[in-house]
């Protein structure tokens, strides 16, 4: 397979972090089939420089719709474990900006001209978790990492937003109680069960290997990239609505505020 | 008209007496005063509901009513404040169903995060049809947030099925079955425990089920069969 890098983003964080790592993307393209996986060994925090290199990925990526899949996959233990909270540190401005990119990242991805899949080859929690099910199609390794919504476990208010997402792609109450009110760490398995999932592989190679296969049979079908991406806004169109606010961050930084 | 004690960590709140346990503003009001002693311990806590004798509960008091608008109106009001008490709850809640849930009564069981019900006898079941009511607007948005399947629903709803707990069970409404009521009571228990050793903050959880359960509250400020149902019998008049 020729692998065609076609940029490598790349961005250095300004304060220190313990791990000295600094987090990138990268975007490549196999065939028709773009590859953007989060790179290195830590967590994948979506923080605002995070996210700010994956949405600039997705321009270069929207640039060729037609004949054109994206498969979005991530190095190491994690795909994502959701919000840097640790460089929000509470700070309403932060939260409100983590919040705003992570939003506006989300309404990328569902107005993406081409098919979308996510390879997740890793622990996949709250926001990071939320990301994943911003895809068309969900692959994962069967045989470690977890799908968790973290929130009741860490005492944080799940966005309004976050449940609607969820709700237009896990249909079963019971299925979202036990994600959002148990705070369920599901596996692979589990999440296939409960319709998350759509096919479980061994490995992140294999998963990946898949997750390409996938956006090739879906490539075939020769669909128009704006109408295909016209048609997901209708589907989804209460997600889209949602995403224009976020009452939970307000929330959170009201009561960050009034312990000052 | 009801029980509360306190089993370890476990609010058990237990509907009394022999009868159908009928929803009018008297047993509400009680369950209520017995939710405002739950509230105050939010930490390390969950919420067992049930109900004595063969009834859960057979929905609104609709002989106590007559017809009247003003008892309609006052009966929905209240059963809306429990439902409200009850998502607003900060700790899991259990409905252990050990009899029969009809109509409002089965509302105010789906009005639970959990729902476990006795194997061997009961039926679930929304007789609106049969009887000749309209569904409450709230009562359809609340059935929509715990039972995923639209044919499940037509079952229920537009067929008005008399449903076992088995068949609760296969449509996703009741979580488990048990031998019998104190079984039923138990499992509910155990759940409950589990569910405390978890240790999630009660008010973050209860803010987190609003969320999930936002477009159920909001139905909540409204009834308007209520209203339909007063229009038609004064009308009668």
């Amino acid at each position: 397979m020729l692998l065609l890098p076609l940029v490598r983003l790349r961005a250095r964080q300004t304060d220190r972090r313990t791990d000295g790592q600094t987090e990138m993307c990268t975007l490549e393209k196999r065939g028709n089939v773009f590859v953007l996986a989060i790179t290195g060994p830590g967590e994948h925090r979506l923080n605002p420089t995070l996210v700010g290199s994956l949405r600039s990925a997705l321009c270069r990526v929207r640039e060729e719709p037609n004949c054109s899949a994206l498969v979005t996959t991530a190095e190491g233990k994690f795909f994502s474990n959701g919000y840097d909270l640790s460089w929000a540190q509470n700070h309403r401005d932060r939260l409100e900006l983590m919040s705003s990119e992570l939003r506006a990242l989300v309404r990328d991805l569902i107005s993406l001209p081409m098919p979308t899949i996510a390879a997740v080859t890793g622990h996949a929690s709250a926001a990071g978790l939320i990301l994943a099910l911003s895809h068309d199609y969900v692959l994962m390794r069967k045989d470690r990492g977890f799908l968790y919504m973290s929130e009741v476990d860490i005492g944080l208010v799940l966005a309004n937003w976050f449940v609607t997402l969820i709700r237009s792609k896990i249909g079963s109450p019971a299925a979202r109680r036990e994600m959002l009110m148990k705070a369920a760490k599901l596996t692979a398995a589990q999440g296939a069960a409960m319709g998350i999932i759509d096919s479980v592989h061994d490995g992140p190679e294999e998963t990946i290997r898949a997750a390409i296969r996938l956006a090739e049979e879906l490539v075939v079908r020769e669909w128009d990239g704006h109408v295909y991406a016209a048609n997901r806004m209708v589907v989804l169109r209460e997600v889209l609505d949602s995403l224009g606010s976020d009452e939970a961050v307000e929330a959170a930084a009201n009561r960050a505020s009034s312990k000052l």
